[in-house]
């Protein structure tokens, strides 16, 4: 039995908890996801859910009772942002090293200085590289969807790492919108426990987080980036059973009339409802335009995305995040270097907008669409960063 | 090689000998020992044990500290040098 | 029933050896008790130090009870989510333990870069004994000065010299730091007085709620002593009333192990290389001996027994 109720992005993620149910969720307040932990802090005390919240004192300590938790056999979550996620930095690594399946809500915001509270991707790009599984939602039902899934790909025996569910600050994490619910019973049943391969036990004493010399260091982090790499198998296969409980389909990437498109950007949460209308409009003046979402960033589906712009004239990539320095975005580096490991030659561009809650309109990504209509007999890659929306 | 550096064999130092650290060696004078059991509260490794009533050091581990010796209420024990 | 003799103490050992703590270290002596009073059905969580990599040279284990390791500055965190996963487990019968959760830092991973998650477990009143083993620096990492460093110390970052008679901040009172908190119980303890930490353990694991116990640590390298002599000048630091004895209860502190004379801290000072320098600094000497005299007052301590009567 299905139902449909009006939520936000933090409530949605909060309400998938509470049916997961959760063993231990240490929280810590942090615009803009703050609201995720009131509500399961009040789920826990009406009794509708079953979990000791440990209200730690910061994001440091939120994440390593989590980790702490976790090793200990019970299915933990957390949530942050921003800055909270930059203080978890350090345990990050330590959680995914040690193969501890925690899940946890990121509503993303820019970082400071200066202190800013609303939405770009930079926080969790500052995290894109500490093994954790990264996993973008569009809409408030996605973050509801994705979390049903989080810990089914997370708890399985040939993962074993962490899933990180980001979605937009404020506006996914605020907006409400209507989310089909899933029943109880059936996300039970859907995301029922599996035996752990190993978790603090009196009767069969382990000993977690040993120091490791150069003899074994490189193994046991090529195991880790290894399981990463091979989750997206784990991934698609709890991707189709979550389609044949729901009918609701997920991919690692979103194709949105990619198909036969000459004109593609890639983009990343919330701002691909944007470009899905920009892309229509610009479809009805005769632009073969299109989209591509990347719905799973970590593990980075590179082969999977190749395939689908294989046809391209040109492709844009959309980074709502800084790599200053660099000469590119974050996901324009990924996108760059799958693209020259596949040998596809086509023109690329990188696309710097919506930093720091600038908003992303829809004449915006027409531009964007036609940068990539000029550049198609141009050189492979543009030699400069796109800022669109930046006032100089 | 199990996952997340996971040690399933719990105490397994013991297969780590440690008399190669030593340069001098205690020796328990058992005619005036008392079984009181000090070196054996006080020893770091432990390389001490009770074995039939009686504190036996285990040389495979005796780092050769010397605590025992110190310790000793009957200054019953000896460092000779190895 | 309290433990009044060695003979009365637990046997069953949790800590391996072949470990690789340095020959004299006196810290497996306090971790070898605490364990086997604890037994089998706890939970080891130990912040970075000496004792966390001397003890897990992967892939062995000294350890032969659950323990784990996350980072330097989180154990007290650590150790609040193992007490909440064993609770709400038992609690939907996905296990049957009631386990204890004992949580190992040094005092850097305590009193320095681990006060604000100590402070969060112990404010929260999570159920964990946090157990510091205070070696008065950064030993780990080859001996820098922490906040519990004592005044007049060399280490590495506070070296005597022409401007300078070494350390020049008194120790941080990590115990008030934790009595501020008001957790179940907090005491002191030295290696040397064996059968008073032993209840000391006992008293903690009985009370349901945060416990601490700080422990002072003598270390060969740090302290530059001989190797035989580390319970020794534990003993020393406790007959000279730099480190009393006590535990701190429903509210009130009570002296637990009386010293009717006291020696002077010269006497402790003069085994240890960190402090020769202070030998001949007859100024610095008073200011120690003073601040001595004024911990063993609070104790009610005896007078000072100058070592040539």
């Amino acid at each position: 039995m299905t139902s449909r109720l009006g939520l936000s992005g933090n409530t949605a993620a909060a309400y998938a908890v509470r049916q997961l149910d959760v063993d231990v969720v240490p929280v810590y307040p942090i615009t803009p996801s703050t609201t995720i932990m009131e509500t399961l802090a009040q789920y826990a005390a009406d009794g509708r859910m079953d979990a000791e919240i440990i209200t730690v004192e910061s994001e440091h300590s939120a994440i390593s009772a989590a980790a702490a938790a976790s090793a200990a056999g019970a299915r933990t979550f957390t949530s942050t942002s921003s800055q909270g996620l930059l203080y978890m930095h350090e345990v990050l690594y330590v959680t995914s090293g040690l193969r501890l399946p925690v899940v946890m809500a990121v509503a993303n915001r820019a970082i400071s200085a200066p202190i800013n509270i609303w939405n770009d991707q930079s926080d969790v790009f500052a995290e894109r590289d500490t093994g954790w599984i990264q996993i973008h939602a569009e809409s408030v039902q996605d973050v509801y969807d994705r979390m049903v899934q989080a810990y089914r790909i997370a708890e399985d025996s040939r993962v074993r790492l962490p899933v990180m569910v980001n979605y937009d600050g404020f506006v996914l994490s605020h907006a409400h919108g209507p989310v089909t619910i899933v029943a109880d019973e059936e996300v039970a049943h859907f995301a029922r426990r599996v035996a752990s391969p190993f978790r603090l036990d009196p009767d069969s004493p382990i000993s977690l987080g040993a120091i490791v010399w150069p003899d074994h260091y490189f193994e046991v982090k090529y195991q880790a980036a290894r399981a990463l790499e091979d989750s997206r198998r784990v991934i698609d296969e709890v991707q189709n059973d979550f389609r044949g409980m729901t009918g609701r389909k997920y991919e690692l990437l979103r194709p949105y009339m990619a198909e036969d498109a000459d004109f593609l950007l890639l983009a990343i949460g919330s701002v691909c409802g944007t470009i899905k209308t920009a892309a229509r409009k610009m479809r009805s003046e005769g632009l073969k335009v299109g989209l591509i979402g990347l719905d799973v960033y970590r593990p980075f589906p590179g082969k999977e995305l190749m395939r689908l712009i294989g046809g391209a004239k040109a492709v844009g990539v959309l980074d709502k995040a800084f790599l200053p320095g660099s000469m590119a975005g974050p996901a324009y580096t990924d996108v760059t270097s799958a693209l020259c490991r596949y040998g596809v030659n086509v023109p690329v561009h990188d696309f710097v907008a919506g930093i720091g809650g600038r908003d992303i309109k829809v004449e915006d990504v027409q531009t964007m669409y036609r940068v990539l209509e000029k550049a198609k007999d141009n050189a492979r890659f543009d030699r400069e960063i796109h800022y669109v929306g930046l006032r100089r | 090689m199990d996952i997340g550096t996971v040690v399933r064999d719990s105490g397994s130092t013991i297969h780590a000998k440690k008399s190669g650290w030593r340069s001098t060696q205690p020796l328990i004078d058992y005619k005036r020992c008392t079984s009181c059991g000090w070196c054996w509260a006080y020893c770091p490794e432990p390389a001490i044990r009770l074995e039939g009533g009686k504190y036996i050091i285990d040389y495979s581990f005796c780092k050769g500290c010397g605590i025992c010796a110190v310790e000793c209420p009957l200054h019953c024990i000896s460092m000779v040098m190895e | 029933m309290p433990y009044r003799a060695i003979k009365q103490l637990p046997a069953e050992e949790y800590l391996a050896p072949g470990h690789d703590m340095c020959a004299g270290c006196t810290v497996p002596i306090t971790v070898r008790l605490l364990t086997r009073i604890a037994g089998k059905n706890t939970v080891v969580v130990n912040a970075t130090g000496c004792l966390e990599v001397s003890t897990t040279p992967y892939p062995r284990s000294a350890w032969k009870i659950p323990w784990l390791h996350l980072a330097f500055e989180n154990a007290a965190a650590a150790g609040s989510g193992v007490s909440a996963a064993f609770k709400v487990l038992k609690r939907k019968g996905l296990t049957d333990k009631d386990v204890k959760v004992v949580v190992l830092g040094g005092d850097g991973g305590t009193a320095d870069i681990g006060l604000q998650s100590l402070s969060g477990a112990f404010e929260r009143g999570d159920d964990i004994t946090y157990v510091c083993y205070d070696n008065e620096a950064y030993m780990n990492t080859g001996i820098q000065r922490s906040g519990t460093t004592p005044f007049g110390a060399w280490t590495t970052t506070t070296p005597p010299g022409l401007l300078s008679a070494g350390q020049r901040t008194w120790k941080k009172d990590l115990m008030g730091i934790v009595i501020a908190h008001r957790v179940k119980y907090a005491a002191t303890a030295s290696p040397s007085h064996i059968i008073d930490a032993a209840n000391k353990i006992e008293k903690a694991f009985s009370k349901g709620g945060p416990a601490f116990i700080h422990f002072l640590q003598p270390c060969v390298p740090g302290w530059k002593i001989d190797p035989s002599l580390g319970v020794k000048i534990a003993r020393l630091a406790v007959q000279s009333g730099l480190w009393p004895l006590y535990e701190y209860e429903d509210g009130s502190v009570r002296t637990t192990v009386q010293v009717a004379k006291r020696v002077p801290v010269v006497e402790y000072f003069k085994l240890q290389g960190r402090f020769k320098h202070l030998m001949n600094r007859p100024e610095e000497l008073t200011l120690i001996q003073n601040y001595a005299d004024g911990l063993a007052a609070k104790h009610g301590y005896g007078p000072l027994v100058p070592a040539s009567q």
